[in-house]
């Protein structure tokens, strides 16, 4: 099992070997981010521009003008508060093919406390028009999310967790096309919608209500942005019930995307396990994940209670 | 070598020319920023007509020198000085800011040709120019990259971070200009926040200071060249310039910061300019 973030600076670097139109930037903190893997490899494209988020993303936009492929790199708490304003007018407003990383999502850099911990940075970013989103849900889908928004022409922002996150995937079987969530189990009951870390936690759940007789079907949804319309639609019109959880504000994330599309087009009873409105606090990441309700017992009472609303209905 | 007396006669016209359209569009769609158009004129017209190596047949060509105005709401001057360059036709100007037009109110890239970086939210320019001038280097492309920024604008911190990010790099490509009219939308940047000695701030960040009239033609081109003979680091031009230069009562004045043009006030500008309706 390898950290999310050391999976991210390897990737950046075998994509830097065939790409020479990646360039990375990072502000002050490339040995967390570890960007610095990249800075390691090719200096000449490695900027790391001190502790000024705003600059290096302005200039990732200059980058992008000149037909370079720039990965900036940051906290996501960082990108979403301090960046916000060059990643809107200038990289969203004018389509520019820069890749915006933000890392220690969620809760992930727990020790450092609320301060740091990013809750608002998927909300912020989903916002923002031709911005997509994507949080991968282990150190596979990592990989994988670097090499497919290098491929792709266009903004994405990339948020990453810190931590050693239990594997979902495995090397051989880690598909990931943006846009296009995955179905990891499939169930009758009701539908669970995930990504980051709590795509595996939502895995747990399934387990634990298999026990109860409760079939639950788990869809990772690594991209927030564009949501997998489709895919939420089938699920839910199966299910009758669904439950999101994500590492993140239930204000404008994964779990008001699903209900923006179910409330239009297939409305069925629903429950968010995600941040409730509250800044973090210094601590070890499991047990704030428990605290704030990010847990695999949340996910199982979740589901319990969006049933019982399915069946009162 | 300086210009001679035919560039210099040649250029005027094109300042002339350019301010008549700056008030006749401004007048006509009754919406705009008049006063950080009008005193950046003898800039752009330097910077078009006379620096850049630019072909309006090939916006993009990889190779062109790369223009910012970081002070995008000064899109009047901008897009006069492309039309007369022609990027598109003058009669497009009409169109300011009107639904479906291409002359969006701040500068964008995506719908006008000629256009390098869209621009609007204020202190983001420079940062960006420095993306392009590191492209250029990369590359072993010889093209300068210039951003136009307010002198307001420079309250903005993130011009600073951009400054020092300058010096690192020592960016001897990247070429600024202050268009340091000592006005903004509130009132004078002394009332409002005061910049104070920037050709000491800007040597302070190691930047190459040059200054001048931004205004003088001959004194705009030499700072120009100057600029391109700097060898070892960045180049910041501290423009002196007067809002809404050359039209009397908008001179110096923060209200024709970005107001609309009434009937009389058109037909004393048009006759300042020495033009006829």
């Amino acid at each position: 099992m390898k950290a999310m973030r050391e999976a991210y600076g390897e990737e950046l670097v075998e994509l830097g070997k065939t790409n020479n139109k990646v360039v990375a930037l990072d502000a002050d903190v490339s040995g967390s981010t570890r960007s610095a893997l990249f800075g390691k490899a090719f200096p000449d494209r490695f900027f790391n521009v001190g502790i000024a988020e705003g600059n290096m993303a302005a200039m990732a936009a200059g980058f992008a003008l000149a037909d370079k492929i720039p990965f900036i790199n940051t906290f996501a708490f960082l990108m979403a508060a301090r960046a916000t304003d060059p990643i809107r007018s200038l990289i969203a407003y004018n389509k520019l093919n820069v890749k915006v990383v933000g890392a220690y999502g969620g809760f992930s850099d727990s020790y450092d406390g609320g301060s740091h911990q990013a809750i608002e940075d998927v909300a912020i970013m989903r916002s923002l028009p031709n911005l997509k989103v994507i949080i991968p849900a282990d150190e596979y889908a990592a990989r994988a999310a670097v090499r497919a928004v290098a491929e792709y022409f266009g903004p994405i922002y990339l948020r990453l967790n810190r931590a050693e996150v239990p594997p979902v995937y495995s090397t051989d079987n880690c598909s990931f096309v943006i846009g296009k969530g995955n179905v990891l189990a499939e169930g009758k009951t009701v539908t669970i919608i995930a990504n980051g870390y709590m795509v595996h936690r939502a895995m747990q759940a399934r387990e634990i209500l298999l026990n109860e007789g409760i079939d639950a079907e788990v869809i990772d949804m690594h991209t927030v942005k564009p949501i997998d319309s489709e895919l939420v639609i089938r699920s839910a019109a199966k299910t009758g019930a669904v439950v999101t959880a994500e590492e993140a504000s239930i204000i404008g994330g994964l779990g008001s995307a699903v209900a923006e599309v179910l409330a239009v087009n297939k409305p069925v009873p629903m429950e968010f396990v995600g941040v409730k409105d509250v800044f973090g606090e210094s601590g070890d990441y499991q047990q704030l994940l428990s605290k704030f309700g990010l847990d695999t017992p949340s996910i199982v009472q979740a589901a319990h209670r969006v049933i019982a609303k399915r069946s009162s209905n | 070598m300086g210009l001679t007396t035919e560039k210099v006669n040649e250029l005027e016209a094109i300042t002339k020319k350019m301010r008549m359209n700056i008030i006749e569009t401004l007048y006509k769609v009754q919406t705009g920023h008049p006063g950080g158009s009008l005193s950046a004129v003898e800039i752009m017209t330097t910077l078009y007509f006379s620096h850049m190596r630019v072909d309006c047949a090939a916006p993009g060509c990889p190779d062109r020198d790369r223009f910012i105005a970081s002070k995008g709401h000064c899109a009047p001057v901008v897009y006069t000085t492309l039309a007369c360059k022609g990027y598109f036709p003058e009669e497009e100007l009409g169109n300011l800011r009107q639904l479906g037009c291409i002359l969006q109110g701040h500068p964008d890239m995506k719908r006008i040709p000629g256009i390098d970086l869209s621009t609007g939210s204020l202190g983001l320019g420079l940062s960006a120019g420095i993306g392009l001038a590191l492209s250029a280097r990369l590359d072993n492309k010889d093209y300068y990259t210039y951003v136009l920024i307010g002198d307001g604008e420079l309250q903005e911190g993130q011009n600073w971070e951009a400054f020092m990010a300058g010096a690192k790099y020592k960016l001897n490509n990247l070429i600024a200009i202050i268009d340091y009219n000592g006005v903004q939308l509130d009132g004078t940047t002394e009332d409002i926040m005061p910049l104070g000695d920037l050709r000491k701030k800007f040597e302070a960040f190691d930047w190459h200071v040059v200054e001048c009239d931004g205004h003088d033609l001959v004194a705009l081109d030499k700072v120009f060249i100057a600029a391109k003979q700097e060898k070892g680091m960045p180049t910041v031009i501290i423009a002196k310039t007067v809002k809404g230069k050359g039209v009397s009562f908008m001179e110096g004045k923060n209200t024709w910061h970005g107001k609309a043009i009434g009937k009389q006030e058109y037909e004393t500008a048009i006759a300042e300019l020495g033009g006829s309706i």
